[in-house]
């Protein structure tokens, strides 16, 4: 893992990351076709790691760090790094997806969680508040500011709404390795971190939890669950900064909503 | 995939090492080998056994870590 540096990408390199982050966009955009009450996560992860072979990409979560799946599937409680298995999805659930792969030798990274069928309007309501929170994080993402400006802002908002925001996993730099330098929390104070600038990539990703902001790492060594067992959200975007403003390179337009 | 965050934590200095490198007994009982920071190594602060210090960790390796600060 990359942690001293921080990497900067020319604009080729930006325009590979952004097809391997097109390719995560479509992957989860096919997944969205799929997720019915009934269906399992492991068939979910199937049709993924299905999916980003026959596009000529390789999942980069499969075998990362012992990770025994193409994707991660968190569901209701779980946070994030959810094992795909063969539960099937109930109505009224919600699962994150998180996907990402390696193409050309350049990582993507994205994610989104997914309503199954008709969900509670406070769930929903966490689910917005989260996304929204994502896109103004990335509204902080220009050059001479600070990372501690994403966080700082996704913390205010996802706070103001009530909800919390969890500390032990963050954002991160993103390039030829899925995991780089810096790290991008999603909490923080405003000027603090280190300075944005172009040809940085990084993901950021706002993992929000309806009740506290407690998690557990269980242990199958893998799945982060909230502590009061309260539904949590989780969106990624992969963007880089160019021209001095932020390009998201990821995209959620493949994905269908049933709701 | 999101990333563990690095963890900070407080710990107090059992003894010094070769290399600037010092074992360090943390809050939770947890014995770790710690180097000192650059950022200490320029500014010339020295580091005694028995000294109460924070040190950063990475979640990968809970066993070496980095002494960023030294309390008074």
């Amino acid at each position: 893992m990359n942690s001293n540096k921080i990497i900067l990408k020319s604009d080729e390199e930006i325009e590979f990351m952004r097809a391997a982050n097109r390719l995560v966009g479509m992957t989860l955009g096919e997944l969205s076709h799929h997720i019915k009450p009934g269906i399992t996560t492991l068939e979910l992860d199937r049709i993924a790691e299905q999916f980003i072979r026959d596009h000529g990409a390789i999942p980069t979560f499969l075998g990362y760090g012992g990770f025994p799946n193409s994707i991660c599937t968190s569901v209701n409680e779980n946070v994030v790094h959810g094992i795909p298995n063969s539960k099937p999805l109930d109505e009224g659930d919600v699962v994150s997806i998180d996907c990402g792969t390696n193409l050309n030798g350049f990582c993507g990274d994205s994610a989104y969680t997914f309503s199954v069928g008709e969900v509670k309007e406070e769930v929903k309501d966490l689910l917005r508040v989260t996304r929204e929170s994502l896109y103004k994080g990335i509204g902080q993402a220009m050059e001479d500011n600070r990372i501690g400006d994403i966080g700082s802002t996704i913390q205010s908002y996802c706070e103001t709404n009530g909800y919390s925001v969890v500390r032990e996993l963050v954002g991160h730099g993103i390039g030829r390795q899925m995991h780089e330098a810096p790290e991008v929390p999603n909490y923080g104070r405003r000027g603090t971190g280190p300075l944005i600038k172009n040809g940085m990539c990084i993901a950021i990703e706002p993992m929000i939890n309806m009740g506290g902001r407690k998690v557990i790492f269980e242990s199958d060594g893998w799945t982060v669950r909230t502590k009061d067992r309260k539904p949590s959200a989780h969106f990624e975007h992969t963007i880089a900064i160019r021209n001095g403003k932020a390009d998201i390179l990821s995209t959620f337009e493949f994905i269908q909503e049933t709701v | 995939m999101a990333k563990q965050a690095a963890i900070e934590q407080d710990g107090t200095i059992v003894e010094a090492l070769s290399n600037a490198m010092f074992r360090v007994e943390l809050e939770n009982g947890h014995e770790i080998t710690a180097h000192i920071s650059g950022k200490m190594r320029m500014h010339y602060i020295r580091i005694l056994p028995g000294d109460r210090v924070r040190v950063e960790m990475s979640p990968y390796d809970l066993s070496k870590g980095r002494i960023s600060f030294r309390y008074k």
